[in-house]
């Protein structure tokens, strides 16, 4: 930790040269500086607040888990995620929402995933560095800063309405795949980069062709941090709701889904749909509806930390 | 053999051309129907008037309500996000033990990745029920409660993005501080966070940024009113809570009503364009200076 009260700290004062008339005041002032107060004084305040300022932080999230948990357990048993939504409160579920979620996570997972790792081995592996290259470099980052309502109104007008695919499970499923591309492509560029050079070397070497090297060495060397970064992606999907609301999934869904053209509703519009209403009751509902959905993002992010930490392990190649 | 390899290698030109024809979707989009809006609507009115009831009988289009509620969400979160995580980066970066930072930043990296939908909960079950018996004049929706959610929702992204620029400055600059006499408190604020500025500017754009696009936190606790005002005690209406707000009634496409959601979100995605901007252009400066 700090080296509280070290040396350097009581030297600013005798720095300062003392002609006869402040000489006693700065006797007084030294006495005071005696072993560094005022500068031990400035480091360890500054630490403090910092440490309570992290602390703020995570306080915080402790207050938002006890708050979610202490008003929603109650209500989570198996009609809660059995039941369709209802306008009665006590009667309503969660099931037409979560089996929502699966559809929409499935789909998006299975347009991102080969796209997002495409253009993330073409980027790495093929491209040469011209203007093309700095152009979709820049627009990649670019696209990561646009706000996901944004991405909304895009698949409101392309998918919901040029396509005619209305509020389906396709439209939002197409949409957040087009969201989360950005972070595919980053992470398994990563994922690529890491691999030795050597590696491929050593494929071309034994007469492998160029996609035969990438196909055969370099994608299964960096399969577990390209899943990694899908697995973030995707539970970041889950939890978006501004753009599903915009291209127009809906508050109340009575039935499940059962094909990709059907309307549907996600845990989060659910939640979103509960807080809205005045009574109590709902209130509990969202509550309960946040464990389930907190649940899975956190079981989602700890898988994702979990294969990080062993492909870095596993990814010291010398 | 060769012929095959072509194909694929055009075939993954064509995912990574995806991410351009995206852009051009999303601008295309924004930029027709913001055109036929403005062919109804003039152009001055909708920068200068301070009235927004697009949905009223007596309409008037004048976005600076929903920018003045955006403006206000994001300074509040802002103000709680940046000393906040400027002081945990400094403090994660200088003062405390590698084992600290371990434990501290995943945990801080969980704000991050809980679902806005659960802050804006959060902000209005909990954070305004509480503010308001210390602010007895505070409305059940306001600006307050969900800026200062807002704001511990960005934290992360502040002091992890600031960590990592101060950590990215030289050991010789502190240790030659540490050897004129400076304590570490001096070193930290006067030697290693100047020479880290442009980083810690690049993650507070970023956090400004993304505070303005934030959505479901501010159209669950901040209200729908749209008023020209800076008083965070009261309802408001921000950009995206105008948007989702309009998605959710059953407007007629092709109204006007309907266009005034694209008007406004290529105000959003050109406020959010420049920001995101100048900070790539900090950053790549930021990288120079050290290489």
């Amino acid at each position: 930790m700090l080296v509280s009260g070290s040396k350097e700290d009581s030297i600013k004062p005798i720095t300062n040269r003392p002609n006869k008339r402040n000489r006693k005041k700065l006797k007084k002032r030294l006495k005071q500086f005696k072993g560094s107060h005022y500068f031990e004084f400035q480091n360890i305040f500054f630490k403090n607040l910092a440490i309570l300022c992290a602390l703020v932080g995570v306080l915080f999230l402790g207050l938002l888990l006890y708050d979610v948990i202490s008003r929603g357990i109650g209500r989570l048993d198996w009609d809660f995620f059995s039941n369709p939504p209802s306008r009665k409160a006590e009667r309503a579920g969660i099931y037409t929402a979560w089996i929502g979620t699966v559809w929409i996570m499935l789909l998006t997972a299975a347009i991102a995933f080969p796209i997002g790792v495409g253009a993330g081995i073409y980027l790495e592996e093929y491209n040469k560095k011209n203007r093309l290259s700095n152009l979709l470099e820049v627009n990649i980052a670019n696209l990561a800063g646009i706000p996901s309502i944004i991405y909304g109104l895009l698949g409101l007008e392309i998918f919901a309405r040029t396509f005619m695919l209305g509020g389906s499970i396709l439209t939002g499923a197409l949409t957040l795949a087009l969201l989360i591309l950005p972070i595919i492509i980053v992470s398994t560029r990563e994922a690529i980069k890491s691999v030795p050079q050597s590696l491929r070397e050593g494929s071309y070497a034994l007469g492998a062709s160029k996609w035969q090297t990438i196909w055969h060495q370099v994608l299964p060397a960096s399969m577990s941090g390209i899943i990694t970064g899908v697995i973030l992606a995707i539970s970041r999907a889950i939890g978006e709701t501004a753009p599903l609301l915009v291209i127009g999934a809906l508050l109340y869904v009575p039935i499940a889904p059962e094909g990709v053209m059907d309307s549907f509703t996600v845990l989060p519009i659910q939640i979103y749909n509960w807080i809205n209403r005045p009574q109590q009751e709902f209130t509990e509902n969202a509550a309960a509806a946040i464990i389930v959905l907190l649940f899975i993002t956190f079981v989602m992010n700890g898988l994702a930390v979990y294969l990080r930490y062993r492909w870095q392990k596993k990814s010291k190649w010398q | 053999m060769n012929l095959k390899e072509k194909i694929i290698e055009n075939l993954l030109f064509c995912c990574a051309l995806l991410t351009i024809l995206t852009t051009i979707g999303i601008v295309g989009v924004l930029v027709v129907e913001t055109f036929k809006f403005f062919i109804e609507v003039s152009i001055i009115e909708f920068f200068t008037s301070t009235q927004w009831t697009p949905l009223f009988a007596e309409k008037h289009f004048g976005i600076l309500p929903l920018l003045a509620g955006t403006f206000l969400t994001t300074t509040i979160a802002i103000l709680v996000a940046v000393p906040m995580g400027l002081c945990i980066a400094v403090y994660l970066s200088e003062y405390a033990h590698p084992k600290t930072r371990g434990i501290v930043k995943p945990i801080l990296e969980i704000l991050a990745a809980i679902p806005t939908v659960v802050y804006g909960y959060f902000a209005l079950v909990f954070l305004t029920p509480a503010l308001q018996n210390l602010i007895p004049g505070l409305a059940g929706f306001n600006a307050l409660s969900p800026g200062i959610v807002m704001g511990i929702m960005i934290l992360p992204l502040v002091s992890s993005l600031s960590e990592d620029a101060l950590y990215a400055v030289p050991k010789p600059l502190r240790e030659g501080a540490f050897a004129l006499g400076s304590t570490r408190f001096q070193t930290a604020w006067k030697v290693v966070v100047p020479s880290a500025f442009s980083g810690i500017a690049v993650s507070v754009i970023l956090a400004v940024s993304r505070a303005i696009g934030e959505t479901m936190i501010v159209a669950i606790a901040a209200g729908q009113q749209p008023r020209f005002t800076l008083n965070p005690f009261v309802p408001i209406e921000t950009a995206t809570t105008y948007i989702v707000q309009v998605s959710q009634g059953d407007i007629p496409h092709d109204s006007l009503e309907y266009r005034t959601i694209f008007a406004v979100g290529i105000t959003l995605f050109i406020l959010t364009f420049i920001l995101n901007n100048v900070s790539f252009w900090l950053k790549r400066r930021f990288h120079q200076a050290y290489h």
